[in-house]
């Protein structure tokens, strides 16, 4: 049952070599053993969305996930958003529309507009909210998180 | 004070919690952890009803890292939960701490194991070997009332733990003959409130002060610290309730859980902190449920359309124990008080009767009583509409009680008296077109609801009838330490609704500072004296009142200060952007200026100006403030999947004076989600075995993106209340109207069918069987 595993990850940038619990969930290595607890577990079983994060440059849902999956990965959570001009962006247009209550469900949302952002694709709103409607939010009504989407994906460049 | 001037309050202030909700930062309970801190699991019932024959712990125990396993008797010194009520004919139940011998829901805690990590915490739980007996599931909460042998509590001798009758006027001095009458039966599912973030508490212990820390993901931290008191026998001093970041309440975080007193038992039992994170299962099964209710009612109305009385029988499954500390009499109680709605009806009778069952037990659910109590009047009254052949709207306005005829005392006793029902219907029919958007096209329906809410309710009122709990004061203490900081401490308990925001806004006007120099302190019990929490659309009204006193106070206080620094009369002095400034000249004073005057410099004040910048101030607005929303909702169903799509959506609401206008619409916007939830999704069923047939988010549905559409949303700020801010609670609302709005477009869409929707949540299954009925006549 402790059978332990040997893990090379990198984690918002960050190189990690450890070994961890064959068994322990993306989530739970995350949060418990990082502390990177941005990342938060709302049903563990693949439905609510708020453990979304990003496995090179796709996301996916941690709690679905063992930890020793990263193995190999470039793996990006909520934490690593501040730091850069494109997701800081994202930020501040959830403030500046309301997109958040109790913000539990938020990085999640994050991750997929972020996601959205990266692709090379222009969304219509009802795309949007299509894109939006795999993570539950109990808070918003989501009204003000497709507006901060819909205004940060309307002004993306096509490369 | 600025007078009526406002620079703050009523603007879209940014909130202050985001940056750290945003960036990662933010801490829920399941965030903290402790160093030597053990986890505990629970191991739950499996059935809704039965007896434990044996447990075998001895497996379990033998596991590596499995530190202790705690069963009823290891806790018996904690004496059974008893929610009181002053309540005539109230039987109170009693909740052991664990399961003691009777299971009386699925899910119910039996044991709590204490391992190294959650994982190992489970696999013991696998260990445990435990013999049930079964009994036969009370279920059905028609066959509960009527029951004469199964009881969820036998002692008790009746599954009908409270009822009561309201009454006014006489129906039989009414000619029923010459009168249409409208009845039917009507049904609200059981729901659960469904915050995001699962149920969660670390007890952390200090062990050189003996004392106790709980983080709980709660709604009500003054109210557990007193239950700990209670219940533990630890002193007030020696226990501090914290409410970190809370990812959503909703009323399913506002009672007390057994979990929230057993990890507290045993932080201090084994001297260790101690950690339960619930999971989604454990969290539908066990936190407190919402509404379920069958309601038979009547209207009788003249062929004029005049409403003449209103008939009603409530029966409420408020599941296996009465919640504490809100008791059975919360839900049931609301249906009945808010049924007769906006409307002038003479004759009013209604009996209700809260009814135990094999069920979680139920408690506060963002609406309370009201969502179902909406429902059923609204839908009387579009039913009513249809008889008489008269435009829904037009009903409505006949019977509306107005403005000119408030206080308006309805027939269950509640006053209405400065609310704008008439406006709000008025305004949602011309925002929406009514008369034009009106279709006479199958599949195809509008629908309306007009409602009275009671907000921010004082100490005249009881949140629940008979409760033996005071919800109807707040404290606020604003504090200017040594260096000129100010901080405005709270008893309330933020969870989504951006209270650090909005009550920062109150003071930074009626102190005339900027609202980002306040420190908002709120969620902590040892920060205040006294205060319960977030809950019943209570907090702007009641903190804010708050806030405004105490803010006026030390405003006073101040300018008498700096009238003898600057030796000019108060009235020469303002105070604005963080300065106190002498009108008409140069000299100013900042805080931190003030601050070392009054802390630090021993010359300047007389003694008796030297004293410590704490304010406290108490406010109670003694009864509430009536509010008012009308909704009107537009669907379309498809004629061969049965999907119900909300097309347009509006709201026009009173809510008093607007203090973040966008956090308002916030709370609007998601209350009309969590309605349309209700109205067309969301149903905890049990089956005849008792088993849950939606213990996952796959089976139990809440609205996503694409089923809530944009609402466009009106605020009325005519209709003043009496308190102090002149503030209206909001935050239920949203949830309140979208039930009846919903259920009447629906029927309306299905008007070619002569089809009335009389259950909620109308979901495509039941439309198609209401459909295929039908045909079959
Ligand atoms: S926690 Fe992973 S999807 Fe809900
Ligand atoms: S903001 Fe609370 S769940 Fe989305």
């Amino acid at each position: 049952m402790s059978n332990e595993i040997q893990l090379k990850t990198t984690i918002n940038g960050i190189e990690y070599d450890l070994t961890v619990p064959a068994r322990l969930l993306a989530s739970d290595f995350l949060r418990d053993h990082l502390n990177l607890t941005g990342t938060h577990v709302g049903c563990e079983h693949g439905i609510c969305g708020s453990c979304t994060i990003k496995i090179d440059g796709l996301t996916a849902r941690s709690c679905l996930k063992f930890a020793v999956q990263l193995d190999g990965k470039k793996v990006e959570t909520v934490e690593s958003f501040k730091e850069k001009p494109e997701t800081r962006n994202i930020l501040e247009k959830f403030k500046a529309n309301h997109s958040l209550q109790c913000g539990f469900c938020t990085p999640g949302f994050l991750m997929i507009i972020d996601e959205l952002l990266k692709s090379k694709i222009k969304f219509s709103e009802n795309e949007i909210r299509e894109a939006l409607s795999g993570n539950l939010c109990r808070c918003t009504g989501y009204e003000n998180i497709v507006k901060a989407a819909n205004e940060i994906l309307t002004h993306k460049k096509i490369k | 004070m600025n007078k009526s001037k406002t620079k703050y309050v009523g603007k879209n202030v940014l909130r202050f919690e985001d940056e750290r909700l945003l960036n990662g930062n933010g801490q829920y309970t399941a965030d903290i952890n402790f160093p030597g801190m053990y986890h505990v699991a629970f191991l739950r019932s499996e059935i809704s009803h039965g007896e434990i024959i044996s447990i075998d712990l001895e497996e379990a125990k033998k596991l590596e890292n499995v530190y202790d396993i705690f069963l009823y008797d290891d806790l018996k010194h904690i004496s059974p939960i008893i929610s009181k009520s002053n309540m005539k004919k109230y039987l109170p139940t009693k909740q052991h701490i664990l399961c003691k011998k009777r299971i009386r829901y699925l899910g119910e805690p039996i044991a709590a194991v204490v391992a190294k990590n959650r994982y190992i915490a489970e696999d013991a739980i696998s260990l445990i070997n435990i013999e049930l007996k079964e009994l036969e599931p009370i279920i059905d909460t028609i066959n509960a009332s009527n029951e004469t042998k199964n009881f969820v509590h036998p002692s008790l001798k009746t599954n009908v733990i409270l009822e009561r009758t309201f009454s006014q006027g006489d129906i039989k001095d009414v000619n029923q003959n010459e009168l249409i009458s409208i009845k039917k039966i009507f049904k609200m599912g059981r729901k659960t409130p469904l915050s995001m973030e699962p149920r969660s508490y670390v007890c952390d212990i200090n062990k050189r002060t003996n004392e106790l820390t709980l983080y709980s993901s709660t709604q009500v931290p003054g109210i557990i610290k007193d239950a700990i008191m209670t219940y533990l026998g630890i002193n007030g001093n020696q226990i501090t309730v914290i409410a970190p970041d809370v990812g959503g309440g909703f009323g399913g975080k506002a009672s007390l859980y057994m979990e929230e007193l057993i990890v507290v038992a045993i932080a201090n039992k084994l001297q260790t902190p101690i950690k339960w994170v619930s999971d989604r299962y454990e969290d539908l099964l066990t936190t407190s449920q919402g509404f379920e209710e069958i309601i038979e009612a009547e209207l009788l109305l003249d062929e004029k359309g005049n409403f003449i009385s209103l008939n009603s029988n409530v029966y409420g499954d408020i599941g296996a124990y009465s919640i504490y500390p809100w008791t059975a009499a919360l839900e049931p109680m609301q249906v009945a008080g808010f049924l007769q709605g906006p409307y002038k009806i003479k004759n009013f009778y209604s009996n209700v009767k809260c009814i135990t069952s094999n069920k979680p037990p139920t408690g506060p659910y963002r609406g309370v009583g009201r969502p179902a109590a909406v429902f059923v009047i609204e839908s009387l009254v579009d039913m009513a509409a249809r008889k008489i052949n008269m435009n829904p709207s037009q009903l409505r306005l006949n019977n509306i009680i107005r403005k000119n005829e408030q206080p308006y005392k309805i027939g269950s006793g509640i006053v209405w008296d400065k609310v704008g029902f008439e406006e709000c219907l008025r305004k949602a029919l011309s925002l929406i077109d009514y008369d034009k958007i009106k279709t006479t096209k199958k599949w195809e329906g509008v629908g309306i609801a007009t409602y009275g809410e009671l907000t921010g309710i004082g100490s005249k009122i009881s949140v629940a009838p008979g409760m033996p709990l005071n919800t109807g004061s707040e404290t606020s203490r604003l504090e200017i330490d040594s260096t000129g900081s100010i901080s405005a401490t709270f008893g309330i308990a933020s969870h989504g609704q951006g209270l650090e925001t909005t009550l920062s806004q109150v003071v930074g006007d009626h102190l005339g500072v900027t609202p980002n120099s306040i420190k908002i302190k709120q969620g902590n019990t040892s920060l205040i004296t006294h205060g319960t929490g977030t809950y019943a659309s209570r907090s702007a009204a009641l903190a804010g009142g708050a806030a405004i006193k105490v803010s006026k106070k030390a405003r006073n206080h101040i300018l008498n200060v700096a009238s003898f620094i600057l030796n000019v009369p108060k009235t020469e002095i303002d105070i604005e952007d963080n300065l106190i400034t002498q009108k008409n000249s140069n000299q100013k004073l900042s805080f931190p200026e003030l601050s070392r005057i009054v802390y630090s410099d021993m010359q300047t004040l007389p003694i008796k100006l030297r004293k410590p910048l704490i304010f406290i101030e108490s406010y109670d607005p003694i009864f509430g403030a009536s509010t008012t929303a009308t909704h009107i909702a537009t669907v379309k169903i498809n004629p061969e999947t049965f999907k119900i799509k909300i097309k347009n959506y509006v709201v026009a609401e009173d809510c008093g004076k607007v203090i973040n206008p966008m956090i308002v619409d916030g709370q609007v916007q998601g209350g009309v989600a969590q309605g349309i939830g209700a109205a067309l999704f969301e149903e905890m069923k049990y089956n005849e075995n008792g088993q849950l047939e939606t213990a996952t988010l796959a089976d139990y549905l809440i609205p996503n993106s694409l089923d809530v559409p944009e609402i466009s949303i009106s605020h009325l700020e005519d209709f003043l209340p009496n308190n102090i801010g002149k503030f209206k609670g909001m935050g239920e609302g949203g949830t309140i109207g979208a039930t009846g709005a919903i259920a009447n477009a629906v029927s309306d869409a299905l008007k070619h069918l002569n089809i009335e929707i009389t259950e909620l949540p109308i979901t495509p299954n039941k439309l198609y069987t209401l459909i295929k009925n039908k045909e079959k006549k």
